[in-house]
């Protein structure tokens, strides 16, 4: 098995782990900014109050005798999301594409009962889904609906832009999208497909699967190349004001285009995963060494963009 | 940011020194070993006084050993049943006394002591007293004249004098001067010499000891003359030998009882007084030879130590102390390998657990109990439960599979597998139940590698902890924690590539130009 040197991934400016969680996370990230990314109902409360677009929350159980508030927010929804406040990895998330009398159809066609969502509801308030079996909560939320121009690109679940903000600046960008074997999750670990996107146009670089370039979807068949992101400076503008809400100087916010609000942040990370760099060919060191070296100082999103693009233009 | 890893560095370097340091004071100073396994040789010296006594009270006076020369003291023991009994400190020298008013028949007193030499030493510097001429006897002066003056004559100084004098004795046919001094003295050399000595005005005293021997019994205090040389660049120096055998130099096995001073054993109200010596010696383990020292034993370090505690906490601690090895591992494993394990610590556990099983049982008893737990919670899966409820449900499952594993397998002859009982239940039953989500959600394949990387953790961490030099070295100095402590904290900033993202970032070697 051929293995990279490390001289040549320095050479590259490959961010590892470790760097990134001793130089980045551990220096920009306050520990007190944690909770509101790691719990999504802060978030979403949160983004509601800094007027940033979120998925509609329906309504959160948080008690195990609550079981019957969950019959009155799912109510007659033909659609919706069960998922923990505080889920790690994607787990215990719930998509509910569609009804059939009694029954809630899943994205893969399974049928599941209400007792069943109430199961998932129980064992998300029991922690199995929170990091350290955590009490948790579950959230309800409106089930994006995504734009169309995606569907070729995504089996099975929603692809979302993943934006890399360092200080405020986005440096790198992502689509990820779900396949068979990611069950509908967006995770590269679970093997989802991640796109690599310019910042400054929002055009596809390069896409890998399992940390390998891919040219097609495996499950659509579908080529990535000339794939461009529709309303890519919303995206940004929206990815780079979750540094104000947040308080967090290196974020990746995830987006999900819907076909009719536009882009909405589904989520933040305030530990984003190093993956974004083989999707663009290009380490994230170089990039946030640049950010480093602009004047420091309070900027507007705007003017954040705008050095990003200018910074970050590609070949 | 910079001051934080200045910080960081001072505080780490302060541990590792402290750690390092004070393991060295206790491996110079206090002389714990470094090795395990080191044995010292202690002899056990039982000293036997008789005596018949007279019609008066009695009273017998014994010089105790002031141990130099490298040797240590570790225990004494006075055996003076009906006696009145004391330890007389006088000019620095120790006497014990004991009295009675009357006695009838021949008694015996002991007087016992343990002791080991650290190192060989040099006697330490002392005055000699000033040289009396005697008075002899005009034909014995003569003579003693005549060999002094021959002596003088061959001689440099007082040190090749001394050589010359001892030849003059050892000599197979001594000189007619020096066999008329020894008829003088009842054939004693010792005796004789010192007569020459003193003519000659050179400073002499007499050493008492005794020789050890491994099992012997008997035996008689030793005498060695030793011959001041003067003053020289260290001090007082001292010749000193066997006027006997003539062997110059103090023998590895003579233990010195008595340097200089006046007489060793004085019976007051009795007679035919003799002092034996019986002695044996046992090889012990360095660090039980030191505990054994009076004032190791009261060192501030030692008296706030572990060895403070009972035997059988100090057992407790015998693991516990493990546990930093094991939590550096993992930080190395995880840092720089980049191993993905089921829970951090968890390994820890298991390694700890394959200490009291021996690894291949353990692997096994581990394997076992939690295959068939997986397999059972994943039937308990389908029925809903709340996780306590279900966790708690492992919890049972797995003690009743202990259970049937250890009946099973006595009943087998197998009495390896009840051991099965030191793994820590809670700590599979949460392995089983982790393991099984990541089942369910990522798939058989992260559970192999999550588990196997447990595992390998695990062994490595036994394979680390059941290291001898290791064991000894976190009981007996766990200031070393510190140290680990200081370098932990180096490792925690450690930015550069993990192992696993070597293969990680494979592909992006085309990227390379």
């Amino acid at each position: 098995m051929p293995l990279i040197w490390p001289s040549e991934l320095r050479q590259l400016g490959i961010v590892g782990m470790n760097r990134r969680n001793v130089e980045y996370i551990a220096r920009n990230n306050e520990r007190r900014c944690y909770p509101m990314v790691d719990n999504k109902l802060k978030t979403k409360l949160a983004a509601t109050e800094w007027g940033i677009d979120v998925p509609e929350l329906y309504g959160e159980v948080r008690y195990q005798y609550q079981a019957r508030r969950l019959e009155n927010l799912i109510a007659d929804r033909e659609t919706f999301v069960i998922k923990p406040a505080q889920g790690c990895g994607g787990k215990g998330i719930l998509v509910i594409v569609g009804r059939r009398g009694n029954r809630f159809i899943k994205p893969n066609g399974c049928e599941l009962s209400l007792r069943e969502l109430k199961g998932h509801v129980s064992n998300i308030l029991s922690g199995l889904f929170s990091l350290g079996g955590r009490l948790d909560v579950a959230m309800v939320e409106e089930l994006v609906n995504f734009d169309d121009r995606f569907a070729n690109y995504s089996y099975e679940g929603v692809p979302d832009v993943r934006v890399v903000v360092y200080k405020g600046y986005p440096v790198m960008a992502m689509l990820r999208c779900s396949t068979r074997e990611s069950d509908g999750k967006a995770n590269l670990h679970q093997g989802a497909v991640g796109i690599g996107i310019d910042i400054v146009s929002g055009t596809s670089i390069c896409a890998v699967q399992h940390n390998r370039n891919v040219d097609r979807h495996p499950d659509t068949g579908h080529s990535f190349e000339n794939l461009k992101i529709p309303q890519w400076p919303k995206i940004l503008k929206l990815a780079a004001g979750c540094q104000e809400m947040t308080g967090l100087g290196y974020l990746g916010a995830d987006v999900v285009l819907d076909a009719d609000r536009g882009p909405l942040i589904l989520e933040i990370n305030a530990r984003p995963g190093l993956a974004i760099q083989i999707a663009n060919r290009i380490g994230l060191r170089k990039r946030l060494a640049e950010i480093d070296q602009l004047k420091a100082g309070p900027r507007d999103v705007d003017s954040r963009i705008a050095d990003s693009c200018r910074l970050f233009v590609s070949r | 940011m910079h001051s934080s890893r200045i910080q960081l560095i001072v505080v780490a370097g302060l541990l590792i020194a402290v750690g390092v340091g004070l393991t060295l004071y206790k491996a110079v100073e206090l002389g714990f070993p470094l090795w395990p396994g080191e044995d010292r040789q202690v002899w056990t010296l039982e000293s036997k006084i008789t005596f018949t006594p007279g019609d008066g009270p009695v009273e017998v006076s014994l010089a105790l050993p002031h141990p130099m020369a490298g040797w240590k003291l570790l225990d004494e023991n006075f055996a003076s049943a009906g006696f009145g009994f004391a330890v007389q400190g006088q000019d620095g020298e120790r006497r014990a006394v004991w009295s009675r008013r009357s006695m009838d028949e021949k008694t015996t007193l002991y007087y016992k002591i343990q002791l080991y030499r650290e190192q060989s030493q040099p006697l330490p510097a002392m005055a000699p007293k000033v040289v009396q001429p005697p008075s002899l006897p005009a034909r014995r002066q003569q003579v003693v004249d005549r060999l002094v003056a021959s002596l003088t004559e061959k001689s440099v100084d007082d040190a090749s004098f001394t050589r010359l004098l001892i030849a003059e004795f050892v000599r197979s046919q001594p000189s007619q001067e020096v066999t008329f001094l020894l008829s003088e003295h009842d054939r004693k050399a010792l005796p004789a010499m010192e007569e020459v000595f003193a003519v000659a005005g050179i400073a002499s005293q007499r050493i008492k000891g005794v020789y050890l021997e491994n099992g012997r019994r008997r035996q008689q205090v030793s005498d060695l003359l030793e011959v001041y040389l003067g003053d020289k660049k260290q001090g007082d120096e001292w010749l000193l030998f066997d006027p006997e055998t003539g062997e110059i130099g103090l023998a590895e096995n003579f233990f010195i009882w008595q340097r200089g001073g006046g007489s060793t054993l004085d019976v007051i109200g009795g007679n035919r007084s003799r002092l034996e010596f019986a002695m044996v010696s046992n090889s012990l383990p360095a660090k039980t030879v030191l505990l054994m020292e009076p004032e190791v034993a009261s060192a501030p370090l030692l008296d706030f130590s572990i060895y403070a505690l009972p035997v059988e906490q100090q057992g407790v601690f015998k693991n516990i102390l493990l546990v930093p090895i094991g939590a550096f591992l993992v930080v190395l494993l995880r840092v720089f390998v980049g191993l993905r394990t089921a829970g951090t610590f968890m390994p820890i556990l298991i390694a700890l657990a394959f200490i009291q099983t021996t690894l291949v049982t353990g692997l096994w008893v581990f394997l076992v109990v939690v295959s068939i737990g997986l397999w059972i919670r994943s039937y308990l899966s389908h029925l809903n439960l709340l996780l306590v409820a279900r966790v708690s449900a492992v919890v049972v499952v797995v003690v009743l599979l202990m259970a049937a594993f250890s009946i099973v397998s006595y009943k087998l002859g197998i009495d390896q597998a009840l051991t099965v009982t030191f793994f820590p239940t809670i700590i599979l039953s949460w392995t089983i139940e982790r393991m099984s989500v990541l089942w369910e959600e990522e798939g058989g394949k992260e559970v192999f590698i999550q588990g196997s990387g447990s595992l390998v953790v695990a062994v490595a961490t036994y394979l680390l902890v059941s290291n001898h030099l290791i064991e000894h070295l976190t009981f007996n100095f766990p200031e070393l924690m510190l140290s680990l402590l200081g370098v932990i904290l180096v490792l925690g900033q450690y930015s550069g590539y993990r192992l696993s993202e070597l293969y990680r970032f494979r592909y992006l070697k085309e990227q390379v130009k």
